[in-house]
This record gives C-alpha cells, sequence and structure tokens, in this order.
C-alpha cells in the first residue's frame, strides 16, 4: 500500500471515526476516575503538581485515567548502553536493575541509586536520558502523520498534473502558498526556493504539534512545542541556516561596523544580536504554548480545587474561551516562528547595493 | 528551573524526527508540490495572457468589421448619390438638349416658312404684274380699234406734255 492512498481508503476514515468517539466516550469516565481516586485516597488536589507533569515530559504515556502505554527507556551510561521497558519503573519510586546501575524515577527523570536505594548524584550524572519518552513518542506520531500527509498531497498533485486540487490536497495547498506568499517571498525575495523546504517543514511541525497538544486526550494533550529542548533545537537549526548561508556583507556589517570608534561596543553588541535573534524565537514558542497549557490547566483544576461541580459551567466556559485563543496561538505561533526564521535568514542572505 | 532545562534526549530525538521529516518531505514533498504549483499558475496565467490576447484579437476584428461595414455603407451612400446626381444630370442634359434641338427646328421651320412666303409674294407679284400686262394690252388692243378713240388720246397725250 503506498503513502497516497492510505488516508483515500474509505475504511481508515471509517475506523479513524470510530476511534475518535470512542475516545470521547471514555472522557466522562476519566473525569469520575479521578474524583474517585482523589477521594479514596483522601489526598488534597495539588494543581501544581498536576499541572507541572502534564507540561512537561514523562517516561509513560498516559492513555486514560491511570492506564498508561510503558515507552522504551534508552540510557548512554559511562559503562555502556541500557535498554528497557520503562513498565519496570512504573509506579513511581519502583526500581529496577539494569546492566549497569539500579534506575529509578524520580521527580520524572531517570536517577541512578545505590543499593539503600537512595539517589546517587554522581552515578545519575554520567547517566544520560535518550529514552523514548511520551514527547518523543507524540512527535514521532506526528512525524509519521505530516508524511503521510504531504507525501499523499503529493501524489495527488503527480497524478493530476495542471488540474485544481481536491480532497486533502486542497485543505494543504492554500497553508503552502500561504508560506510560500505571505512568508518567504516578501522576506526572502527570489533566493525563496532555496529556503521553502525549511520553512514549510518548521511551519508544518510546530502547527501540528501545536494543535496535537491542545487534544486533551491520547494520544494529544501533551506539550511539545512548549517544551524548551524542542523549541531550542529548532532555534539552533534557524541559527545555524542564518549564520552557515549569510554572505559578506552581514559579516561585514558585524565585525567592520561604521565609524571605526564603534568598534568596542558595536562588535559585542553584533554578536550578541547573532545569538539574540534564536533565542527570542525559543522562548517566544516555549512560553506562549506551556503558557496556554497552563491556563486552560489552571481553569480546569478550579473545579477539583473547589470541589464543587458547581465551579464547573464557569470554568467550562473560559477554558472553552482559552481554547479557542489558543487555537488562534497555534497557528499564529507557527507562522510568526517561521516567519521571523524568514526574516532572519533574508536579513543575512540580503544583497546590499 | 525543570521547565527551562533542556533535556539532552529530547534535542536529540527532536534532531532525528526533524531532520528526517526536512529531508523527506523536502525530497518527495515540497520540492513535488512546489513544483506542480508553480507550474500550474504558469500554465494558468499564460492561459490567461492568451485568453487576453485572445480577447483583444477578437475586439480589433470586431472594430475592423464595423470599420469595414461603415466604410461599405458610406461607399454605397457615396454611390447612391453620385448615381442621383448622374441621373439628374442626365435629365437636365437630355431636356436642354431637347430644348435646343426644338428651338433649332422652330427657328429652321420659321426661316423655311419666311422664304416660302417670300417665294410665294415674289410669285404672286409676278403673276399680278404680267396680268395687268395682260389687261393693259386687252385694254389697249380695244381703245386702237376705234380710230376716234385714238385720236382722242393722242390729243390727250399732247396736252399732257404741253402742260409738263
Amino acid at each position: 500500500m503506498t503513502n497516497g492512498s492510505i488516508l483515500n481508503l474509505k475504511i481508515f476514515r471509517l475506523s479513524f471515526i470510530y476511534a475518535f468517539f470512542l475516545t470521547m466516550l471514555a472522557i466522562p469516565g476519566l473525569a469520575l476516575a479521578q474524583k474517585d481516586t482523589s477521594k479514596a485516597a483522601e489526598q488534597e488536589f495539588d494543581p501544581q503538581a498536576v499541572i507541572m507533569e502534564h507540561i512537561g515530559d514523562s517516561h509513560s504515556w498516559p492513555v486514560i485515567g491511570k492506564t498508561t502505554l510503558p515507552l522504551p527507556v534508552i540510557l548512554y551510561t559511562d559503562k555502556g548502553l541500557e535498554f528497557f521497558s520503562s513498565a519496570h519503573l512504573q509506579p513511581e519510586g519502583a526500581t529496577y536493575r539494569g546492566n549497569y546501575y539500579t534506575y529509578k524515577i524520580e521527580e520524572n527523570k531517570i536517577k541512578a541509586v545505590d543499593a539503600a536505594g537512595k539517589v546517587d548524584e554522581a552515578a545519575s550524572a554520567r547517566v544520560w536520558d535518550f529514552s523514548i519518552s511520551r514527547n518523543v513518542i507524540s512527535m514521532i506520531m506526528t512525524m509519521t502523520i505530516l508524511l503521510i500527509v504531504f507525501l499523499s498531497v503529493s501524489s495527488a498533485y503527480r497524478k493530476r498534473p495542471g488540474k485544481a486540487p481536491k480532497g486533502l490536497q486542497s485543505f494543504m495547498e492554500p497553508l503552502i502558498l500561504f508560506v510560500r506568499d505571505d512568508i518567504a517571498l516578501p522576506n526572502l525575495g527570489l533566493k525563496y526556493v532555496k529556503y521553502m523546504p525549511l520553512l514549510l517543514t518548521i511551519f508544518f511541525f510546530i502547527l501540528i504539534n501545536n494543535l496535537f497538544g491542545m487534544i486533551p486526550f491520547f494520544p494529544g494533550g501533551y506539550n511539545l512545542t512548549g517544551n524548551i529542548a524542542v523549541t531550542a533545537t529548532l532555534s539552533v537549526i534557524i541559527l545555524l541556516v542564518i549564520n552557515l548561508n549569510a554572505n559578506k556583507h552581514y559579516w561585514k556589517h558585524i565585525f567592520m561596523p561604521n565609524p571605526w570608534w564603534l568598534f568596542p561596543i558595536m562588535i559585542p553588541v553584533e554578536i550578541v544580536s547573532i545569538f539574540s535573534k534564536p533565542i527570542a524565537l525559543m522562548i517566544r514558542l516555549f512560553a506562549n504554548i506551556t503558557a496556554g497549557h497552563i491556563v486552560i490547566l489552571s481553569l480546569i483544576s478550579l473545579i477539583f480545587i473547589f470541589h464543587s461541580l458547581a465551579v464547573s459551567p464557569v470554568s467550562i466556559v473560559f477554558v472553552v474561551f482559552m481554547d479557542l485563543i489558543e487555537l488562534l496561538v497555534a497557528f499564529l505561533q507557527a507562522y510568526i516562528f517561521t516567519l521571523l526564521s524568514a526574516l532572519f535568514i533574508g536579513m543575512a542572505t540580503e544583497e546590499h547595493h | 528551573m525543570d521547565l527551562v532545562t533542556p533535556n539532552i534526549g529530547l534535542v536529540f530525538w527532536t534532531t532525528i524526527c526533524f531532520g528526517i521529516l526536512l529531508f523527506i518531505l523536502g525530497k518527495y514533498a515540497w520540492k513535488p508540490i512546489l513544483k506542480a504549483v508553480a507550474d500550474r499558475e504558469n500554465s494558468i496565467e499564460s492561459a490567461l495572457l492568451k485568453a487576453d490576447a485572445v480577447r483583444e484579437e477578437m475586439a480589433r476584428l470586431t472594430t475592423e468589421n464595423e470599420a469595414l461595414l461603415k466604410q461599405a455603407r458610406a461607399e454605397r451612400d457615396s454611390i447612391l448619390a453620385e448615381a442621383t446626381k448622374v441621373k439628374n444630370q442626365i435629365i437636365y442634359d437630355a431636356k436642354e438638349a431637347a430644348q435646343k434641338e426644338g428651338a433649332r427646328q422652330i427657328e429652321l421651320a420659321r426661316l423655311e416658312i419666311n422664304n416660302q412666303k417670300a417665294i410665294a409674294i415674289a410669285d404672286v407679284k409676278n403673276q399680278v404684274a404680267s396680268l395687268s400686262i395682260e389687261i393693259a394690252e386687252k385694254v389697249l388692243r380695244k381703245q386702237f380699234e376705234d380710230s376716234k378713240k385714238q385720236d382722242e388720246l393722242v390729243k390727250e397725250l399732247l396736252k399732257e406734255v404741253k402742260l409738263s
């Protein structure tokens, strides 16, 4: 089966719709289950812990309620590579004896522990965590979706050359043209063709992860684009693209400011500006998405803080409102990140006369 | 603080995922899609340009046709006018010629009449003269038959001479 035909199959759509409604049915159950457990355990509801757990990463993939899917743990230690399932470390506090060290999860981090079960900080520092975490598996999922969608769109173009777009193709084409005509062309000029793959990939990568992050249940509801590691990686890619493609005017502007007596002030300032641009990109995306998640979760948490169903209408109205804003923000941040990337690349490669 | 500390594992996997996406989509999706879109845009643009050119050509042909039609109409009008003028001229000329001819005929007739009249008058005069001579001869013959009367006449004639 080619990638192009997967989305065209009726059975696929049907099963997708079924899956969607089944998941919807599970939501009330989820809410009840959470309430029951909190009452049973008579624990004080801690919104901060819940929110931090959500916007952070974890070593299991939460499906419904307390049900989670175990994920592979990959550890690079000074003695060698460790590979085992995260099920061994569940529930939190459980220890697992690997090939080289004994491990346990503490505050969502895998730590090496000594024989007594105490965290061994010196050994932990030598353990590098390359696990397929919740964010990584979500990213692999969205990557697969992007590949299926755009390869099928691409095959649609190949099959019907010169014809008007149809179906998924007509949904994606305006977005692609938007990136080309409103982001790349105005900022990059005629050189835009070279940077189109990068800009399109960044735009759709951020967009799909923003949108999947907003889905409140499995497999969405993660916080990938609001994770500093992801935004930092994207920003470093942009930093490299800017500086590897920059022309001599760009470097001359940095190292040969006019007039000469401004050298001591201008050169440090310009060097800072090389890094400040990608850092601004990194922080903007991270802060916007994380803040959105925190606000929505806080509003939901109000119901549990007050222990009252009466709060829920207010809470839900605000959450719906915030969701709408977050929907806008999802598009807006994908747009802004791509736009500023294009702008910075354009500034670095601009020809002066 | 945990929130803003990048996790090396996630950085690693993001780089891998993004690299794979960039490579595969760049090669098998973005390039063909952008090329297809650009091709289609070009074809649409050229089709539009062609349509414009055809429209212009049509407009040109229409105006040309109209001009031709107008010219033809004007020509027809001028030909008709010319024909009318020629017709009038011919009628006028014919009338003129007819009048002239008539006048000439009348003149000729009058001359002929005058000639004939003169001839006739001359003839009458001759006949009157010969008749009078004849009459006079007859009278004289009658007179000379009687000698008395001859004498008388001589006397009378002499008297006349005396007087003069």
